[in-house]
């Protein structure tokens, strides 16, 4: 199960995610970051602090949009990450792809 | 006689009738111009008055034959057709008596007038053509009266019609032998029963609004034309009484069937009149229990949901008169979807939703009722242009509510209780269908997804090696448990040559027959690429390359890739996103992880990948051992949610280090199996045990 709620800051789009995201729930988080996507945001801020799971398949959806951010000058950070979960991104290689801070402040300037 | 009948086909029995009616009536005809001829010539060659009675008897009972089974056999015929055939039947034998009439206003006072055997003649056509008449519409008032007959009705019809063949029978040996008492008693007897008989008009109900008003056009023509052939019989035995030798009123037959019908008409006419008025909410009722009918068999008629409530706002519209309304269909994902009536447009809805919002109902439209029976207030008056009051019925499926339906009227107060009633029967009904769709579609889901769980299982299991690499300078044991869901792990060997061997572990993401496809899709690349004897790097951008083109977007695939030299006594390798290899060095005599750097295959799809793979060495030394592994085994959790994890590996390994691979597996799922506690709770486990000597 998993919480999706968005809020704007300055030009910023923060996704907060809480719960889990598995197979499932991974839709939800496709369609949010298609979304945001698709509403020209630029700068994108995944809020991770209440994030207690992701399995592949939500690997598979920040994967899927690698490329699209790239090609479209888009900025994603992913912040407040706990070890377990970090360590997720690590072992697959996904921290070399997109950026991983610790908390909103370091995630802004990241962008 | 019966069985002589039962031999012969109906059609027969009309071309008999038919024939014996028109000879009788011929004969009848000649032999009443002969006996003319024989009075006014005043002769006696002895022909009884008896013979052309018979004739007569022959003729009725011929008609009476042929129009039972033309009119009483006949099928699925309504009470329009029969009452027309009445009509058309008189019409004829109108005119027919109007064209001889015509005729005597031509011939005017002349001698052809006067004629006794012309004015006979014609006397016998309209004899036939009235007595054609008033037998045909007998049968028709038979069908009439026996719609939905009960068995006390049947007996009592019976009775009549004996009884009214007997006073056939009656005329055939004179009326005079009986006397006018004997006559009148009988004449009584038969109007009476015909009376009784006369009060059943069940066919009256069933008639629409419309249909009234044309039977009771056809039945005031009918009484038009009894009231014009009595007369007109009267006229001619008044007029012309020495002259005609059989006079049809004579017969009390006749004049029976002359009483019984124009009774049945007078009833038929005031029932009819009367009901009128009623006849709307008849046919409303009618037609509510149609549309009950039809919602009830949509499902089976292959419907789908919103064909049903497609038939459900139709029949709720059409019940309530006039109105006109909406369904709004919930959706989780998109926009809600409105099925609305004609008269409806969307930019209407969307006004009277927000009349609705402002009535004492609003709370229906904004929260979710789960059940309607403790809601009491469905309906209100609202302030609108168009319409004046609203009813709002939730439509509940499985105990959710996918959708509400909105009934609107242009007058205040237009849904009485009857009528929310028969509304909420409806949807009730169209729900209970969407229900049993649903659970149909469900179960059949869920057959067709076991089925492919288990081609899945078999296509997994096959691409798993059934044999392993055996050689002397070390032990290897591998194995892959999956629970019910089919997994998408991988492992394998190869032995490139005496020395040379590749190992491989690797994990799909997803699940199901997509994760097994791909997995496929990986052996068919470790397979190609392998022989090519390529260094780690090159098999990973290699296989990165195959697989970006044929795996979907949002699948991506973890590998481990080594190539274990056993001459060199050296492991080279490379790590493509898959959980890092625990490594447990014999000399330091424990185990760690190892610590490299790597990216998952089909993340990246361009050249940029081969910049993210890193290439290892190791030197092995005796008694190392290797556990190359899927995350199923790190991440499975035990009752309180945590996971096994990478310590409770290490120490496993750390612990279990002096065994032999095979020993290894037993124990690693012996000890996970205690963690998670309990078979159901584990995922897929998948490991890959070497142990160097």
């Amino acid at each position: 199960m998993i919480d999706i709620s968005n809020k704007t800051e300055e030009d910023f789009l923060i996704i907060k995610l809480e719960g889990e995201v598995d197979a499932s729930s991974s839709i939800h988080l496709d369609k949010a970051l298609r979304k945001a996507i698709e509403q020209n945001f630029k700068k994108i801020l995944i809020d991770c602090n209440n994030l207690s799971y992701i399995s592949s398949a939500g690997l598979g959806v920040f994967m899927s949009y690698i490329q699209d951010f790239q090609s479209q000058n888009i900025n994603l950070v992913l912040f407040g990450l706990s070890d377990k979960v970090k360590n997720v991104f690590e072992i697959l290689g996904l921290d070399q792809l997109l950026k991983i801070s610790k908390n909103l402040e370091d995630a802004k300037s990241l962008c | 006689m019966g069985r002589f009948f039962l031999m012969l086909s109906n059609k027969h029995i009309v071309r008999i009738s038919v024939i014996v009616a028109v000879i009788s009536w011929l004969f009848l005809l000649i032999l009443d111009l002969f006996i003319l001829f024989e009075i006014s010539n005043s002769m006696n060659v002895g022909i009884h008055r008896e013979v052309s009675a018979f004739l007569l008897d022959l003729f009725f009972i011929s008609l009476f034959v042929f129009y039972k089974i033309r009119i009483e056999r006949a099928e699925s015929i309504n009470f329009i057709d029969l009452l027309w055939r009445v009509f058309v039947t008189g019409l004829l034998a109108t005119i027919v008596s109007f064209a001889i009439r015509f005729f005597y206003l031509m011939v005017g006072s002349s001698n052809l007038a006067e004629n006794p055997y012309l004015i006979n003649f014609f006397y016998h056509i309209n004899l036939g053509l009235i007595s054609a008449f008033i037998i045909s519409t007998l049968v028709v008032w038979k069908r009439l009266i026996l719609y939905q007959k009960t068995k006390k009705l049947l007996i009592l019809w019976q009775i009549f019609e004996y009884s009214l063949l007997c006073s056939i029978l009656l005329n055939f040996f004179g009326i005079e032998v009986l006397g006018d008492l004997a006559y009148n008693i009988i004449l009584l007897t038969l109007l009476l029963l015909g009376v009784i008989l006369s009060v059943n008009l069940k066919w009256v109900a069933y008639l629409n609004f419309k249909q009234k008003w044309k039977s009771i056009l056809l039945i005031i023509l009918v009484i038009l034309y009894l009231i014009y052939f009595f007369i007109n019989l009267r006229t001619y035995s008044e007029d012309n009484g020495p002259v005609i030798i059989t006079d049809l009123l004579d017969n009390v037959f006749v004049r029976a069937l002359f009483g019984f019908i124009l009774t049945y008409c007078i009833f038929s006419l005031l029932v009819i009149l009367f009901n009128l008025p009623t006849s709307s909410v008849f046919e409303q009722k009618f037609e509510d229990v149609i549309n009950f009918q039809r919602l009830s068999q949509s499902i089976q008629g292959g419907k789908n949901e919103e064909q049903v409530l497609e038939i459900l706002l139709d029949s709720s519209s059409s019940a309530v008169l006039a109105g006109a309304g909406w369904i709004e269909i919930f959706k989780n994902n998109s926009e809600n979807k409105y099925l609305r009536t004609d008269n409806l447009a969307i930019k209407d809805i969307r006004r009277i939703k927000e009349a609705i919002r402002k009535s004492k109902i609003k709370n229906l439209l904004e929260t979710e009722i789960y059940s309607i029976g403790n809601v009491n207030k469905l309906t209100a008056s609202i302030k609108d242009t168009k319409f004046r009051s609203s009813l709002l019925v939730p439509l509940i499926v499985q105990k959710s509510q996918i959708g509400i339906m909105a009934l609107l009227k242009d007058v205040n107060d237009g849904f009485n209780k009857e009528i929310i009633d028969i509304i909420r029967t409806f949807a009730n009904q169209a729900c209970i269908s969407i229900e049993n769709f649903r659970l149909l579609g469900e179960a059949i889901e869920n057959e067709r997804y076991k089925e492919e769980l288990k081609i899945a299982k078999k296509v997994q299991k096959s691409l798993l090696p059934s044999n392993l690499i055996s050689n002397a300078c070390f032990d290897i044991s591998g194995f892959s448990v999956s629970a019910d869901e089919v997994g998408g792990d991988y492992y394998d060997t190869y032995p490139l040559s005496d020395h040379k061997y590749v190992l491989i572990i690797g994990d799909v993401s997803g699940k199901g027959t997509s994760a097994a496809f791909n997995m496929s899709q990986m052996k068919g690349v470790f397979y190609s690429l392998v022989q090519l004897d390529l260094s780690s790097k090159e098999f990973l951008i290699h296989a990165n390359n195959a697989l970006s083109k044929c795996l979907e977007k949002t699948s991506f695939i973890t590998l481990s890739f080594y190539i274990v030299n056993t001459k060199e006594k050296t492991i080279e390798f490379s790590r493509a996103g898959h959980c890092p290899t625990l490594y447990y060095n014999h000399r330091k005599g424990y185990a760690d992880f190892f610590e490299n750097k790597g990216l998952g295959l089909g993340i990246l799809r361009n050249d940029n990948y081969k910049k993210y793979v890193e290439v290892n060495h190791i030197d092995y030394g005796n008694g190392d051992i290797m556990m190359l592994y899927t995350d199923g085994i790190t991440e499975a959790r035990n009752e309180l949610e945590e996971e096994f994890g990478y310590e409770r590996l290490k120490a496993f390994l750390d612990d279990h280090a002096s065994m032999d691979p095979y020993s290894i597996q037993r124990d690693l799922l012996e000890t996970l199996y205690t963690f998670v506690g309990g078979k159901s709770r584990y995922d897929d486990y998948s490991a890959l045990i070497i142990k160097f000597k």
